[in-house]
């Protein structure tokens, strides 16, 4: 539905982009702040990144961070892909309305409420199997994986309902059995969604606080719990400085996400026009 | 003898070197199982399987040890199997007037910020939606970006506009129209523009996704038959976009009844919410039962309704 958009709903627009960006621009802004109190003015100075960076507490935090980023995007993206392609190419199966909601549940179920059941999760497996010793990575990870597998899953689906099933159906009249229709068909075409996914679930992961407390031991912060112990107690110019890392960081992934999603739509819709033209 | 070993140790080596053909085979044959079975488990496992815990630590009785609940079932000494179920948190929950009150209060906040984020995010998606070819991604980008820059950064961004010597204060007092700085960190009001804030998005994108398929002619329809645009509005849009407004604001309401964050950082401890409750108990309190049962009665009251509503509205729409 396109056509005129009346003088109100441009206003309405430009009042919410403002409303969005402003906070985080004046955040960046006085990053930047020679004054170790943050609202209140003192020139320009890069001094708080420098406190930043000598930090050895911020430096385990972040390669904690990072390390449990990657390695649950990895694995969220392998089971979301397995299933989106339960939930769209497979049709009915025993248990698929169990399956779809246990997928769907971790988008809308309350941060604290996941957390709280994977920490007495844990702490039974410890009193039965004996394992995990220690919580920390290992929780974390397997925390992370079990929620963000439900946000690449979602992703991964509306490609695959979207990208139809035309060629699949080509491959298997010319004799490939379906396992290698899957292979080499279904999974290659996949990929914009699956490197999207991937980088969805690695920010969810460098984002969560909440679940993160929670099946964490002692000794073991990530980045968010490390920022959320210094500011529960106010301002900090130096949590400023790393906020202002941390948005460049994220906004340059976002940018190469939409790039590559962007780039896949236009190939899709050149596939479409060729296929016209040669009907 | 050693003929028959030997005629045994290459069968088995035979078998052996059969194996990887074999296997391959079966994966050829119950791929789709196992490509099924690997999320599932693991989902079992890891999401549906806790419930059942902590389900257990609901019934249970506090106890000084490690961890601290009473079992629920034991051994007694003549070989008897005790199993023990109190249900007194849960009648301690729905008596105790702090965890009433604040259960309450989680609503109406996240109720009322669900009415602002609707009365907000609907013209912002309509208005995307009426933007041109070039505008409309663009708009969408800056719409989903702080969507995904740090939550806690987000918030802690208010904490800098909002208190005594923030900048909404300093600009204020410089242009003369207060003298002394209000508060607003540590207040309801701040949790308030905390929601709003962060769960925007949430709101914004399902009502886009639902107005991007509405038919335009149907307005101009109704402008040729002589209706205002006002009228037309509510008689035809806002009727047309309802499963929008529904998606948005059960994903505004949901995660913001249950909000930790966001009344922990702007409210100071001077807003209670159900989220904020649950964590103390669970940590500094170690009241494991209690919190176990506040988390089951928060599922029960919140969680599951919207997924028996979601399971219905998907089926309609199958039927249809």
């Amino acid at each position: 539905m396109h056509g005129q958009r009346s003088r109100f709903l441009t206003v309405m627009i430009t009042v919410g982009l403002a409303f969005f960006y402003i906070p985080m621009i004046l955040l960046v802004v006085y990053s930047f702040n020679y004054s170790k109190l943050v609202p209140v003015w003192g020139g320009w100075s890069t001094r708080w990144y420098k406190v930043l960076f000598q930090s050895e507490e911020v430096w385990s935090a972040v390669s904690l961070s990072l390390k449990i980023a990657i390695v649950n995007a990895t694995f969220a993206t392998f089971l979301g892909m397995l299933a989106a392609l339960s939930m769209v190419r497979f049709g009915q199966f025993r248990g698929r309305t169990l399956f779809g909601g246990m997928l769907m549940a971790p988008l809308v179920m309350p941060e604290v409420i996941t957390g709280l059941s994977l920490l007495v999760l844990f702490i039974t497996l410890k009193q039965v199997f004996g394992w995990p010793e220690n919580r920390g990575f290992a929780t974390i990870t397997i925390a992370h994986i079990t929620f963000s597998m439900a946000y690449v899953a979602v992703t991964i689906q509306a490609r695959l309902t979207g990208m139809g099933q035309s060629l699949e159906e080509a491959a298997s009249d010319l004799g490939a059995k379906p396992f290698k229709v899957l292979t080499a068909i279904t999974i290659p075409r996949l990929m914009p969604a699956l490197v999207s996914g991937w980088l969805l679930a690695f920010t969810l992961s460098l984002d969560d606080l909440v679940i993160a407390s929670f099946v964490t031991g002692p000794g073991a912060s990530t980045l968010p719990i490390l920022i959320f112990s210094r500011i529960r107690l106010g301002l900090r110019p130096d949590i400023n400085a790393l906020a202002t890392i941390i948005i460049l960081v994220v906004a340059v992934c976002i940018a190469i996400a939409a790039l590559i999603l962007f780039r896949q739509q236009q190939r899709d819709l050149l596939d479409q026009q060729l296929a016209k033209r040669e009907e | 003898m050693s003929n028959q070993i030997k005629k045994v140790i290459s069968m088995n080596v035979k078998t052996l070197t059969l194996l990887p053909g074999y296997l391959g085979r079966k994966i050829q044959k119950n791929w789709r199982v196992i490509i099924i079975t690997i999320p599932f488990v693991w989902l079992l496992l890891f999401f549906l399987f806790p419930f059942f815990i902590v389900a257990k630590i609901s019934v249970a009785e506090l106890k000084i040890a490690s961890p601290p609940f009473s079992k629920m079932f034991e051994w007694t000494g003549n070989g008897i199997l005790s199993v023990r179920i109190v249900f007194d948190n849960f009648i301690y929950i729905i008596t105790d007037d702090l965890y009433f009150n604040t259960y309450i209060n989680s609503v109406k906040i996240a109720a009322i910020s669900t009415f602002f984020c609707l009365l907000f995010g609907y013209p912002i998606a309509y208005g995307i939606v009426r933007s041109g070819p070039l505008a409309k991604p663009i708009f969408l980008f800056l719409i989903i970006l702080p969507f995904w820059t740090s939550f806690l950064l987000r918030v802690y961004a208010w904490m800098g506009l909002l208190s005594d010597q923030g900048t909404i204060n300093n600009i204020l007092i410089a242009l003369g129209i207060i003298e002394e700085p209000i508060q607003m960190l540590y207040t309801e009001f701040a949790v308030y523009i905390g929601i709003i804030y962060t769960y925007m998005p949430f709101m914004i994108l399902p009502l886009y996704a639902n107005m991007e398929k509405l038919d335009g002619s149907l307005n101009e329809a109704a402008a040729d038959l002589g209706s205002r645009p006002i009228n037309t509005f509510f008689k035809v849009t806002l009727p047309l976009t309802m499963p929008g407004v529904i998606a948005g604001s059960l994903l505004v309401f949901i995660p913001a009844t249950g909000e930790y964050v966001i009344p922990d950082l702007l409210g100071g401890g001077n807003v209670q919410m159900i989220g904020r409750v649950l964590y103390n108990e669970f940590s500094r309190n170690t009241d494991w039962p209690v919190a176990s049962a506040v988390a089951l009665a928060m599922l029960f009251l919140l969680v599951l309704p919207i997924i028996v509503f979601q399971y219905y509205q998907g089926k309609s729409v199958e039927e249809k």
